[in-house]
This record gives C-alpha cells, sequence and structure tokens, in this order.
C-alpha cells in the first residue's frame, strides 16, 4: 500500500536518494568478490558515491520534511512501502554483466538528470546535483565503456550482455515516464521537463548499446509502481532486511 | 588574544590529509574559509567526494588542532556548493604530490608523467584506485603502477 503523495517535493527527494541507497547497497555487495582486483575497487568506489550522494538526498529529504528524520532515520528505519526508488535499481545484481548492464542503465538516466538538476530553481538541490554530477558523469564513462567491452566481445559476454539487456529493459521506461510528481517538480522549475529528459536519456541509450552490437528488445514495455511506491517487486523487501538487520535487530543502536 | 583568521589558516595548513599525509587540508582545498563568529572558530570545509570516508576524521582532525592551539569552540559547516574541484589543490600540494608518487591531477584527464621516473609513456588500469579521488595507471616504460590524482 503506498502513501498518500502530500508533498511532491519531499517525494522527489526520496526518489533521488532512495534510488542511490538501493543502488548502492546492491552494488557493495560484490565488494571482495566482483571478477578482477580493479572491478572490485571500481565497484565499491561506485557504492561508495551513491552512498554519499543519499546523504546528500536523504537529508535534504528529511528536512523538507520537517518531522525530525535524519538520513540515517529514512534509510533505516522505513519499510518497503515507504520507498520510492525504481525497480531497476532494486532488480538482483546477477553476475557481473548483469550489474554492469543495469548500473550503465541508470548511469545514463542518472546524469542527464543531474545535469539538468544543476539549475533547479531550488539552490539546495542544485548544490547536491552539481557535486553528484561529476560523480555520475565518471560512473557512466566506465559503465558505457564496459557494456560495450562486453558486448562487443567474445560470443560468451556477448551473449550474457543481450541476456541482461532483454531482463532489464522492461524497467528503463520507469526513469522517464512522468507521473503527477515529475509533473508538478518540472511546473515549479525543481526538475526538468520529462519530455526532454527523456529524449537525451534514449539517445545515451541506444548510441552505447548499438556501439556494444546489443539488440534492443523491440518492445516498449514498462513495470512501474517503484518511484511511487505503489508497488515494488519482491526483490526491494530482501535487500531491506539485509540493509536493515542492524536496526531491526537493535532498534535505536548507535555508535 | 584571539589568533587572527591568517594565523588559523597558517594552522590548518600542517593538518595533513588523513588518507594522502604528505599534503594538509589546505593543501587539498577543502578548506572553504575560516571566520570568527563572537567566539567560535567557523571553519567551512567541502567534502572532495560525497562518500568520501575520510569527512568525518577530517572534521575531527581539524578540532583537534585548534583544540591543541587553545581554541575550545570550534564549528565545523561543511559547504556543498560550490562542489570541490581539483583545480582548487595548491601547487605546493601539486609537487608534494608527485614527489610521495601520486601523479597529480591534469586538466588532459589523465596523468602528465609517472611520478616515479617521469616518463610520459603511460597507461590507465583502473578509473578507480584506493581511495576515490584516485585512479590507477601504470608506467609503461618503468612498467610501475602509481596513483593518479583525478582530475574534477
Amino acid at each position: 500500500m503506498a502513501a498518500k503523495v502530500t508533498d511532491p517535493l519531499f517525494e522527489f527527494l526520496l526518489r533521488m536518494g532512495d534510488n542511490t541507497l538501493v543502488l548502492g547497497h546492491g552494488v557493495s555487495e560484490w565488494c571482495g568478490k566482483a571478477p578482477v582486483l580493479e572491478e572490485d575497487i571500481a565497484l565499491a568506489n561506485t557504492a561508495l558515491d551513491l552512498i554519499g550522494q543519499t546523504q546528500m538526498w536523504l537529508g535534504l529529504a528529511g528536512e523538507v520534511e520537517g518531522k525530525g528524520r535524519s538520513a540515517d532515520d529514512l534509510a533505516m528505519l522505513r519499510d518497503v512501502w515507504d520507498f520510492r526508488n525504481l525497480l531497476l535499481v532494486e532488480q538482483p545484481n546477477g553476475d557481473f554483466g548483469q550489474t554492469m548492464m543495469r548500473q550503465f542503465l541508470f548511469d545514463a538516466w542518472h546524469v542527464e538528470m543531474l545535469d539538468a538538476l544543476q539549475s533547479s530553481s531550488d539552490a539546495r538541490i542544485s548544490g547536491i546535483a552539481a557535486k553528484a554530477f561529476k560523480e555520475a558523469s565518471y560512473h557512466v564513462e566506465r559503465t558505457a565503456d564496459t557494456v560495450i567491452g562486453l558486448g562487443d566481445g567474445t560470443q560468451v559476454s556477448h551473449d550474457r550482455m543481450q541476456a541482461a539487456l532483454d531482463l532489464l529493459w522492461p524497467y528503463i521506461g520507469e526513469m522517464t515516464k512522468a507521473d503527477a510528481v515529475d509533473t508538478a517538480m518540472a511546473a515549479q522549475g525543481i526538475a526538468p521537463e520529462p519530455d526532454a529528459l527523456r529524449a537525451k536519456v534514449d539517445a545515451r541509450i541506444r548510441a552505447v548499446l548499438s556501439e556494444a552490437t546489443l539488440t534492443i528488445p523491440d518492445s516498449d514495455f514498462a513495470h512501474k509502481g517503484g518511484k511511487s511506491g505503489f508497488q515494488h517487486s519482491e526483490h526491494l523487501g530482501h535487500i531491506l532486511t539485509q540493509m536493515q538487520w542492524l536496526q531491526r535487530a537493535y532498534p535505536g543502536a548507535r555508535w | 588574544m584571539k589568533p587572527t583568521v591568517a594565523e588559523i589558516w597558517g594552522w590548518l595548513d600542517q593538518v595533513p590529509d588523513p588518507e594522502i599525509p604528505v599534503i594538509s587540508l589546505v593543501d587539498l582545498g577543502i578548506i572553504r574559509g575560516v571566520e570568527w563568529d563572537g567566539d567560535i572558530v567557523e571553519v567551512a570545509v567541502t567534502p572532495t567526494y560525497s562518500g568520501c570516508p575520510a569527512t568525518s576524521i577530517i572534521a575531527l582532525d581539524i578540532e583537534t588542532a585548534l583544540h591543541d592551539r587553545g581554541q575550545p569552540n570550534v564549528r565545523i559547516k561543511t559547504q556543498i556548493a560550490p562542489a570541490w574541484t581539483t583545480d582548487w589543490m595548491s601547487d605546493k600540494g601539486r609537487a608534494k604530490l608527485a614527489a610521495y608518487g601520486i601523479a597529480p591531477p591534469s586538466p588532459a584527464g589523465g596523468p602528465e608523467a609517472c611520478p616515479l621516473c617521469a616518463s610520459a609513456n603511460v597507461e590507465k588500469i583502473s578509473q578507480f584506485g584506493s581511495t576515490p579521488c584516485k585512479a590507477h595507471w601504470r608506467c609503461k616504460d618503468c612498467l610501475e603502477p602509481f596513483d593518479y590524482f583525478k582530475c574534477i
């Protein structure tokens, strides 16, 4: 059951912060077991950037909400139905190729979103975006290269990347399909116009996938329910049991 | 007697970065302001990377350094905007990095030369390195791997 949208700004900030939180947590699970040391370090650093951005977004969300909730409270003390992340970021890590494909598809959206948010009418948001944009630009440079390298690589790597793309494709529509929150944010000049954003994200994704010699699925079917909180996939609950384990086992624990 | 703002900057220039101790916090360009607010020293600090785990240690190191100089009232203000850039790194800091074996940031997007043998014949191993602010490179002449401080 999704909570009612009360304040679109709060909802929007939760979306930004929950995306980086859930994805950052998933990516961090590679720490110590990635295929090669360099990729292990890269994934851990990517996760670190995402968690850092989460602190800024959820910190501001708590401030906007005005109920005294900190970034930690929002991250650790909410349950599935209160999360506002995209379904894409809660999809399982799978193999390395699937993790990299998920990361690339997210980065392609993220970097364009953050770029646009740098000129947000809300100075707090443009400040966070300017910082996160630098990190996201660096991320997408690497993930695009990796998707191209593996897609246009051996038969095995190509097949795995194609399988990852086929699996994740139905989740990209939710990133740019506007709903009431997106429209309200655009109307206030806080976030970009959804149509303009979609065109940029699509162009970026298609250019890389084509260079990666991957076949873009011929369907625009899009799962939805993540960013609205209406219906998360089964995976989010499992992620939260891991991520929030300490607070669930020892409520209010601090160190 | 209250120390001057310039004196405080001088003290902060002696506080090493916790992860790359050859350069100071001032060299790194993350101290964005020092001001007196009544009897409180307010130090504005900007994080390098959003998730840099050194951030809280840095705040602690600043407080400790100023307490040691007899300043009990210290306030750390985190300032996100404008976002930190390696352009704020001091020339002194760049020279120290190179002498330490870390290639300093370069707008060209990669190290100008191997910090160990000065050869320009270098290649990237990985976009990321031992800390969020560094990438991993290798010299094709002396064959040694080295850290490159990313230019952002």
